[in-house]
């Protein structure tokens, strides 16, 4: 009963989203206050029901309704609870109700907190957002039907993929979908702006915060996921220029630039067509990663459903929306005129660099991506691109903004000078040339990369601490203290995220350049030494867990005689799934993690084990956290709650008020 | 009875352990770099989007025992690379060499830059030269409603 009030909700979302997509549109093309004005509480109704509906199919995932097929296909009954839950987003229809879900509740969010846009901007905002949720909701109902019963319920389920059993994976995705499905809303923005026919710095102000919003959401999604192939992939690989990776890493790239930009048309009124193209393709690039994912057209580690019919559909998506948005935009860009004139050494050349090479990076992670089809299709070669080419590919960029970054944070707004701008940078660059040289006199392998990130990683925090000092202008040391808190969060923000960059550079920098492997058969009760640890195999037992079988080691770590810690590296068979995964064990620390991981025994004697240590891992996604916590402290920032509380002050002048 | 049948299954199944195995460490470390270094670059063909170096699956373990082969019997790297290849094409080949149809893939990413180079030199010169145009693009009432939204 509950499976198809959830269904029936689905269906009523469905024809809401048509309404709201047509009726406002109608409206303020017609400037029709009272047809514009239905568009909040539609947004409103719109995620409401998709709610009840995920409620429906959590419901199911909770209680193992097996007349269900998707909880028969990716549930059991001796799932722990937790992954029950997260069992609901684990399978493609699932996750797609996700997607959906957390679409409507951006349109929401839009309706909610939208009281001060101009109510035509507003209506066509919720209607092009509609538009989107149509296009999802048919695609659910038409093709990826998450309510469908099954004529004869199995006793059990066929348990979800164990890979996806697992806290980092668990979380993966809704983090990923809120940072895809947050861009939609600067598309929508961006469409709603070609067809009012008007961008101005309030709409960078409005489209900013949701494109951050997005890029935080896409940082921690990436991160998690990264931090999950690494424990658990068994290697301590962290990045593996997956196409599916690549799909969550464009919109990264392309949010980033969005983001930067949309601060020249906030303060500066300039390269307006610039933003709206990259709203598009921002959006554009979410639609494209869930074509990847979803299609399998690209086969890759992590698609876990796909089928190609599916792809169709989401290509027509794609082709409708990036189609439709772009011809507008060929058709409507001229009309916004920049205002803002500047020098050629100025912030907004900077953040023209920025955009450019970010835009670029992009660019090359797609077209790497796509290669093999293309190469497939139109020269009839069946060919790989894999890390090789990405490495080679992207690291100049990286390197690029790293250079220019720190310099480009600390130029003026309209004009400047670079000497001026590199005074206060002086110290940062010398402790960035020594960082290099000391790593490169401890270095011993081929590639001087290593050593050269190393510097640029310090390059870039000790610029983000010279930008924050040299806003707290002249003085004695206690008052620069003093205005040092009283900053605007959007320095800080910038600052910090600025430095997360940094800190993300050096621990793959550190990690690749400096990492220890040993591979052997170990026999229990020999120690061996591995890098400045000593490593014992204690004892190999046979462990039963909930749902899995596992062979369980007991591996000590000591550190010149000092007991460091015991790991319990695992080999686990999930029976009913029928898959194996390996679980390493890790002794985290500040400078190095130390990692094993157990293989088969030999015929013998002994084990198989790999021991790495692998220095400044978490040093990695200890970036990105300070990343997204930078995005967080600028999203604070008083001016966005400033422009929020100003609407409430204000008496509507020309719309009817919404509500 | 399931419990013995299950584990029988564990048995079975092959281990999600280690790629690179003890016994196929070769005991020359320079040749086992190089096949490392080699192995990195080679696709293992039944896995989705792994290395040989890294992946667990037959096929790969029987690739890498013949790089080392090759690397013993005193090939170059280059020409344990062409060996491979021959027999299993470029799809193999985690890195495409920039050769006919794939120095397309090799030169978009720089030629893109330059383009950009130009179009964003070309913009940030006429911002340089421009001038500020009217502001009365707006109403009084649009600045004034700007102004109101715009004060920190």
């Amino acid at each position: 009963m509950i499976v198809e009030l959830g269904h029936f909700a689905l269906i009523l979302a469905f024809m809401v989203a048509i309404f709201q997509m047509i009726v406002p549109m109608i409206g303020a093309a017609r400037g029709q206050a009272g047809w514009m004005a239905v568009a909040s509480p539609a947004a409103t109704a719109q995620f409401a029901l998709t709610a009840v509906s995920f409620g429906a199919l959590t419901y199911a995932f909770v209680t193992s309704d097996f007349s269900l097929s998707l909880v028969v296909n990716n549930s059991h009954t001796l799932k722990p609870m937790i992954y029950k839950i997260t069992g609901v987003w684990g399978n493609h229809e699932g996750s797609l109700l996700l997607w959906v879900l957390i679409l409507t509740l951006f349109g929401a969010m839009a309706a909610w907190f939208g009281g001060n846009l101009p109510p035509t901007l507003r209506a066509r905002v919720l209607a092009v957002q509609s538009s989107v949720a149509v296009a999802f909701f048919a695609f659910i109902l038409f093709t990826s039907n998450p309510f469908l019963r099954m004529e004869i319920p199995p006793f059990n389920g066929q348990d979800l993929n164990p890979l996806l059993q697992d806290p980092g994976l668990a979380f993966h995705p809704p983090f990923l979908y809120l940072g895809y499905v947050g861009l939609s809303m600067a598309f929508s923005f961006a469409v709603a702006a070609l067809i009012e026919g008007r961008v101005d710095a309030a709409w960078g102000r409005w489209v900013r915060p949701w494109t951050l919003a997005a890029w935080v959401f896409l940082t921690i999604g990436i991160g998690l996921g990264s931090w999950w192939a690494y424990y658990e992939l068994g290697w301590g690989g962290f990045w593996f220029w997956d196409p599916v990776e690549n799909a969550s890493f464009m919109p990264w790239l392309i949010s980033a630039a969005l983001l930067h930009s949309a601060i020249v048309v906030e303060k500066r009124e300039a390269l307006k067509s610039w933003t709206i193209l990259l709203a598009i393709l921002a959006f554009g690039f979410s639609l494209i990663g869930t074509f990847i994912v979803r299609s399998g057209v690209l086969t890759s580690v992590h698609a876990f459903a796909n089928d190609p019919e599916r792809g169709v559909y989401i290509l027509a998506i794609l082709t409708i929306f990036m189609g439709g948005a772009l011809l507008l935009f060929a058709f409507r860009a001229g009309i916004m005129e920049a205002k803002g004139v500047f020098s050629t050494v100025s912030r907004e050349s900077a953040l023209v660099v920025n955009n450019l090479l970010l835009a670029v990076s992009c660019f090359v992670v797609f077209i790497g991506t796509i290669w093999p089809l293309i190469a497939d299709m139109f020269f009839g070669r069946t060919l790989s691109v894999g890390p090789p080419f990405f490495n080679a590919a992207f690291t100049p960029f990286v390197i690029g903004l790293a250079v220019a970054l720190p310099i480009g944070a600390m130029l003026p707004w309209k004009r400047g000078r670079i000497g001026r701008a590199m005074k206060p940078l002086v110290g940062a660059a010398v402790l960035a040339i020594a960082a290099t040289l000391l790593s490169y006199a401890m270095f011993t392998g081929s590639s001087a990369i290593g050593p050269l990130a190393i510097g640029l990683s310090v390059w870039l925090v000790a610029g983000a601490a010279v930008d924050l000092w040299s806003r707290t202008g002249r003085g004695e040391i206690g008052n620069r203290l003093g205005r040092l808190t009283r900053l605007p969060r959007a320095d800080w923000g910038k600052a910090v995220a600025h430095a997360g960059f940094g800190i993300t550079l050096f621990g793959i920098a550190a990690l690749t350049t400096y990492q220890i492997e040993d591979i052997r058969v170990a026999q229990e009760g020999q120690p061996y030494q591995v890098g400045a640890y000593e490593v014992e195999l204690v004892e190999v037992r046979r462990v039963e867990g909930p749902n899995y079988f596992s062979t369980m080691a007991t591996i000590s770590v000591t550190d010149h005689g000092r007991l460091l810690d015991l790991l319990y590296p695992e080999r686990r068979i999930y029976p009913v799934a029928g898959m194996p995964t390996t679980e390493a064990g890790i002794n985290n620390g500040f400078t190095r993690d130390v990692y094993v991981v157990i293989g088969d025994p030999q015929d013998n004697g002994g084990w198989a084990v790999r021991t790495y240590i692998k220095p400044f891992a978490n040093w990695i996604w200890g970036g990105a956290i300070i990343m997204a916590l930078g995005g967080f402290l600028s999203l604070s920032d008083r001016r966005y709650r400033v422009a929020a509380g100003a609407a409430k002050a204000r008496v509507p002048s020309g719309g009817v008020p919404a509500e | 009875m399931i419990r013995a049948l299950v584990l029988s299954l564990a048995l079975i199944l092959p281990g999600a352990a280690l790629a690179v195995k003890p016994d196929e460490i070769l005991d020359d470390p320079v040749l086992e770099e190089r096949a490392r270094d080699i192995s990195t670059g080679l696709r293992c063909l039944v896995c989705r989007n792994e290395s040989i170096d890294e992946s667990n699956a037959e096929l790969a373990r029987d690739l890498r025992l013949l790089v080392r082969e090759r690397l013993v019997e005193g090939d170059t790297d280059e020409e344990v690379i062409e060996f491979v290849v021959d027999r299993y094409g470029e799809y193999v080949l985690l890195n495409p060499p920039a050769r006919g149809s794939t120095l397309i893939l090799w030169l978009a990413g720089p030629a893109i830059l330059l383009v950009g180079l130009g179009l964003a030199a070309s913009y940030v010169r006429r911002r340089h030269h421009a001038t500020a145009p009217d502001e009365d693009a707006l109403s009084d009432a649009e600045a004034m409603r700007l102004a109101e939204i715009m004060k920190d």
